[in-house]
């Protein structure tokens, strides 16, 4: 088992003539059971061409009438991705991915509004995507960092995900998926939508929740697991040297009046009862001594 | 994106929202002219940084003459005007707002942003006008009310006229305040804003609402469909080294330790800047060199990172993906030679064609440690820093 996406997986990559959305789905197309999990392409005016094999469609509901896809991928770029993700929900599919770095705040509030009541998931925007190690890939993480075991990731940062996979790797642990959430301010999955299906799912025996500074989203998360939670959870949480009032990169990295800080959520997680590490090369260890 | 105040208020009247007369100025001569122009006989000398806190700091007096206010006008001017939000070298004053004085009954206070929890933009707004909302936030926060705006609908009418009733609108100006309140979330909402904040707005003597001071603050991923808000940005109050880095689409934050920090990733990087000090250094920066970092991104980063004097070290850090390490290996030591690096450097690369990445800095010649994992390499450049 694992969550969100598997080797069943039929996936639509929207954006697909763009060079990145070329680049991540043969990637994607290459790893485990990708070949068979990427069944189309949507691009508007772009309809009926072809990519890698890969048919492509005008618009999200056709591709998903013509090949059964009910997930998708998007790299398209800012000014329109969050049409796009309105698009695919529209199409009722069960889960969007958006990668797409850099959508106005004004854009995901009214795509959030719409998705109210939908039954479409999101996850990110702004995120490296989800992966169940050895089934199946969608999004920008290198693949051959994971292999299939134990412990569910769920981040909100890309390559310190794949810091807490390479350390989980050197001590002998693979994943069962690995999250990236994402680093807006307005996204789609939660870290506790995740952790609530981490905790529903069989495989997965433990979990490695990486946070950073800005918002509440890490408390409200330790709140559920203080209670609701039967597998250990390891925290660590990026910025606790960064300074007050500046966007740390992702535009949803920032200490506003001053809220969001790292000591906050640290406190408030190790309060509920989380094993947490104010060392970024220790998630894996940690983790590692807590399934014995 | 941050905005002078004046710039605020340029946006805001354009929506109707009810403000101050006032000019923008550059010299006393233009202050002298802009007071004739406004006339009455009270002005206010206000200087226009970002920062806030301008009062307390001195940057805004009261002139009830010409000469007053020439005198404020040059003293203002050019002065390093420290707020709590400058930090202790302050902040040059270049430009100065005079405005008409006001008849001031009461201090409130309006800020909208976007709340996270909701996933909508929020009007705060309280009785407690002119100080820090925080600081009303810590010591009374049932003082401050809330309403949360459906996108779809915007500011109903209903919710405007109950929060200022809520914060001591008087009846009489409830409408007025009313419109000033919508027209004030449509600026929000058309300029992309991140923040908007009146404090204080103001109840006059005639029971109207006034703008006497206002903050917009910008989405800068919003920044492309805006270029008359991109035309008011204001580079000297901006930290020269994240204007630079900004050219180069690196995502820099100057920071006052010593180790320069080069990573791929904002959480790898602010990691890193952890584990820095958790080893008992302390970074000198936030530098994301985002995912397809080329050697010519990279020898900006080094350029960037060696302007600033207590640079003593540097530590680069790359969890290698879809961008391989031997490729940024190659970006390291093409960049190390092109600024004839002095510091010492130290690398931790991982992931994708690592050992490759390994030999190649093991063969440039260059004096570069490499460090096995982040912990091993925080440890190194501290070491380093310290003369050993």
């Amino acid at each position: 088992m694992s969550i969100l996406i598997n080797k069943n997986t039929r996936v639509m990559t929207q954006g697909i003539t763009g060079k990145t959305g070329q680049f991540h789905t043969k990637m994607g197309k290459e790893y485990a059971n990708g070949a068979r999990c990427y069944v189309a392409g949507v691009t508007p005016k772009k309809g009926g061409q072809s990519f890698e094999g890969i048919p492509i469609f005008e618009t999200v509901r056709e591709a998903r009438e013509k090949t059964g896809a009910t997930v998708s991928v998007i790299y398209v770029p800012p000014p329109f991705a969050a049409a796009a993700i309105d698009e695919a929900v529209e199409a009722g599919l069960d889960l969007v991915i958006c990668i797409t770095e850099g959508i106005p705040v004004r854009d995901m509030i009214r795509t959030r509004y719409k998705m109210q009541g939908a039954r479409t998931l999101l996850v990110g925007p702004n995120c490296p995507g989800v992966i169940t190690p050895d089934e199946i890939k969608i999004g920008i993480m290198p693949g051959h960092i994971h292999k299939k075991g134990p412990v569910g990731v769920v981040s909100r940062s890309g390559t310190l995900t794949y810091e807490a996979v390479g350390q989980l790797m050197e001590v002998g642990l693979g994943q069962s998926t690995c999250v990236g959430i994402g680093g807006d301010p307005v996204n789609g999955l939660k870290h506790v939508d995740v952790l609530k299906m981490f905790n529903d799912d069989p495989q997965t025996e433990a979990v490695i929740m990486v946070g950073e500074i800005g918002g509440t989203n890490e408390e409200e998360a330790a709140r559920w697991i203080e209670a609701n939670m039967k597998k250990p959870v390891v925290g660590f949480i990026a910025g606790v040297t960064a300074p007050p009032g500046k966007r740390m990169g992702h535009a949803g990295a920032i200490i506003s009046g001053g809220k969001g800080t790292a000591a906050e959520k640290l406190e408030v997680m190790e309060a509920c009862g989380i094993k947490t590490t104010r060392n970024p090369a220790e998630m894996g260890k940690l983790l590692k001594s807590m399934l014995k | 994106m941050k905005i002078h105040e004046y710039q605020a208020k340029e946006i805001l009247r354009k929506y109707g929202v009810a403000t101050p007369r006032g000019f923008p100025c550059f010299s006393v001569d233009e202050a002298a002219q802009a007071a004739a122009k406004l006339g009455g006989r009270m002005w206010v000398v206000k200087a226009q940084i970002h920062a806030g806190g301008r009062g307390k700091g001195g940057g805004v007096k009261l002139a009830r003459s010409l000469e007053e206010l020439k005198r404020h006008a040059g003293e203002i001017l050019g002065m390093q005007l420290k707020t709590h939000q400058t930090g202790p070298e302050g902040q040059k004053v270049r430009r100065l707002l005079i405005e008409e004085g006001a008849d001031i009954r009461k201090e409130l206070y309006l800020g909208m942003v976007v709340d996270r929890g909701s996933q909508r933009v929020v009007l705060m707004a309280s009785s407690e006008g002119g100080m820090d909302i925080e600081e009303v936030a810590a010591k009374s926060p049932e003082k401050i009310h809330r309403v949360t705006i459906d996108p779809a609908k915007g500011l109903a009418e209903g919710d405007a006229e109950g929060i200022a009733r809520k914060i001591g609108v008087p009846e009489k100006g409830v409408t007025q305040a009313r419109d000033f309140l919508k027209a004030l979330y449509r600026a929000f909402d058309e300029t992309d804003a991140s923040l908007a904040e009146i404090n204080p707005l103001i109840v006059t003597g005639d029971e109207r609402v006034l703008a006497l001071d206002a903050k917009m603050n910008f989405d800068d991923n919003a920044l492309f469909r805006h270029p008359e808000i991109v035309a008011m940005r204001d580079l000297d109050e901006e930290d020269p080294a994240e204007v630079e880095a900004s050219k180069f689409d690196l995502s820099y934050i100057s920071l006052d330790g010593n180790i320069g920090c080069l990573v791929n990733g904002a959480g790898l990087a602010m990691a890193t800047m952890d584990i820095i000090k958790l080893y008992g250094g302390s970074p000198a920066n936030f530098l994301d060199v985002g995912g397809g970092a080329s050697t010519e991104k990279v020898t900006e980063a080094f350029k960037i990172m060696l302007k600033n004097p207590k640079l003593s070290a540097i530590l680069v850090n790359i969890f290698g993906g879809i961008m391989k390490c031997d490729v940024i290996a190659e970006g390291v030591v093409t960049a190390a030679r092109e600024v004839h690096l002095k510091v010492p450097l130290v690398v931790r690369l991982e992931g994708t064609n690592v050992e490759l990445g390994k030999k190649i800095l093991a063969e440039s010649g260059l004096p570069i440690i490499s460090a096995s994992n982040m912990a091993d390499a925080a440890q190194k450049v501290v070491a380093a820093t310290r003369g050993n």
